[in-house]
């Protein structure tokens, strides 16, 4: 071998060694790394109890309820299979709809509500003008645009 | 026909190419640019969801996907110039991180600027935000680690160590959004097509060949003061005209 393949060869067992290691780490760090929980997850009591967190999925339809001072609103969480009630004090993001992705970070309470003390939103990657968005909705065909979480 | 490669890995050949190269890039570059703003500004339509915001999408996505394959192109030329002990090669490493570094924080800078009117927050702790900012930091610790080292060589060296094993980092990002739970949407360039709508496509592209062209340009303007600054005492160098 001459030397030059030599440490090509060493240049590729080193990088495959690193990605490895990093494979490994990321793999054990996995909930750790991931942003939310689904609703699932917290029902199935892998979310952190006691501690705040994050809970993702969409707004579920007609489930908003904004209280009488215009700033606390009442919403569900669902990611279509589990939903969980959410209650929140303050500003929300333009992109806060009913069936649109969220993240809301809070804790949960002893009532079995999560009291946020922040609400995200969370867009989708689709982009098209509104005509567009309203032929697909006209076609029955509402769920190609409303960001669904993926669910894991 | 055998081309012999390593005639353009030679400083000496690749300088007054390079030079020749750097008009064209250059020029190409601003008219894309131009073309790229005015589809992007004028003709693309507003988004059904986002209106007018989504239009920070036209340097967003160019800048990051730049940022991310910069990286592996530095990588690799940080790969050849350990294999092959050329000296071009650990150049074109260091002409490329600074451009990178750039990208990289334009991609990190206007995502903010997006995210907090979108999303609601200027910044989250997401795996895709989280691993772009990690290469930011690669880019900057290439560039310092290459400062830190006197000897040009040595530098070369341990700077493509570090160029090497960070370039782990740029699988993360892009799988980032499909891996884990996070609050940056998808991918909206797949294998199974775009979804977007089509001038808003072609205002993207153009401004991802504009931004391609610029960092051809600027790495190549900036490998050749690398050369001129490393080969200073060779005798071709000093029978350049520039030079004289």
């Amino acid at each position: 071998m001459k030397p030059r393949q030599k440490r090509a060869l060493y240049i590729v067992v080193a990088i495959i060694a690193v990605g490895l290691a990093v494979g490994l780490v990321l793999n054990a760090l996995k909930d750790n790394v991931s942003l939310y929980f689904t609703p699932t997850q917290v029902f199935n009591n892998e979310a952190p109890q006691g501690h705040n967190f994050r809970i993702g999925g969409l707004v579920e339809e007609g489930s908003i309820q904004r209280e009488k001072d215009g700033l606390t609103v009442h919403f569900m969480i669902t990611d279509l299979k589990r939903k969980l009630p959410v209650v929140y004090k303050g500003i929300l993001p333009d992109l806060f709809k009913e069936g649109k992705g969220v993240v809301a970070q809070g804790k949960m309470e002893a009532d079995g509500v999560m009291h946020a003390s922040e609400v995200l939103a969370k867009h989708d990657e689709n982009y098209m003008p509104p005509e567009a968005a309203d032929a697909l909705k006209r076609a029955g065909a509402d769920n190609a645009i409303s960001s669904v979480p993926a669910i894991k | 026909m055998a081309i012999n490669w390593f005639k353009y890995s030679a400083p000496t050949t690749f300088y007054p190419l390079a030079g020749k190269l750097i008009p064209w890039f250059a020029v190409s570059s601003a008219i894309l640019f131009a073309i790229g703003l005015y589809i992007g500004f004028v003709i693309a339509p507003a988004d059904a969801t986002q209106g007018e915001f989504y239009r920070i999408i036209f340097i967003h996505v160019p800048s990051s996907i730049i940022s991310m394959f910069l990286y592996l192109i530095m990588a690799a030329y940080a790969a050849l110039g350990l294999i092959f002990n050329t000296r071009l090669s650990s150049m074109m490493a260091s002409a490329i991180a600074p451009t990178g570094a750039l990208f990289a924080f334009i991609s990190l800078w206007t995502g903010a600027l997006w995210g907090k009117p979108m999303w609601g927050a200027w910044w989250v702790w997401d795996a895709r935000l989280t691993s772009e900012l990690i290469l930011l930091f690669l880019y900057l610790g290439f560039i310092a680690l290459h400062a830190s080292i006197d000897d040009p060589r040595r530098a070369d060296r341990a700077a493509a160590l570090l160029a090497l094993v960070g370039s782990v980092n740029v699988p993360i990002i892009y799988f980032s959004v499909k891996w884990w739970n996070t609050l940056h949407q998808g991918s909206t360039i797949k294998y199974s097509g775009t979804s977007m709508h089509v001038a808003m496509q072609q205002a993207m592209f153009t401004m991802l060949a504009a931004c391609w062209l610029y960092a051809i340009t600027i790495a190549l303007m900036r490998v050749r003061s690398i050369i001129l600054e490393r080969e200073k005492n060779t005798k071709w160098i000093t029978e350049l005209a520039e030079v004289k």
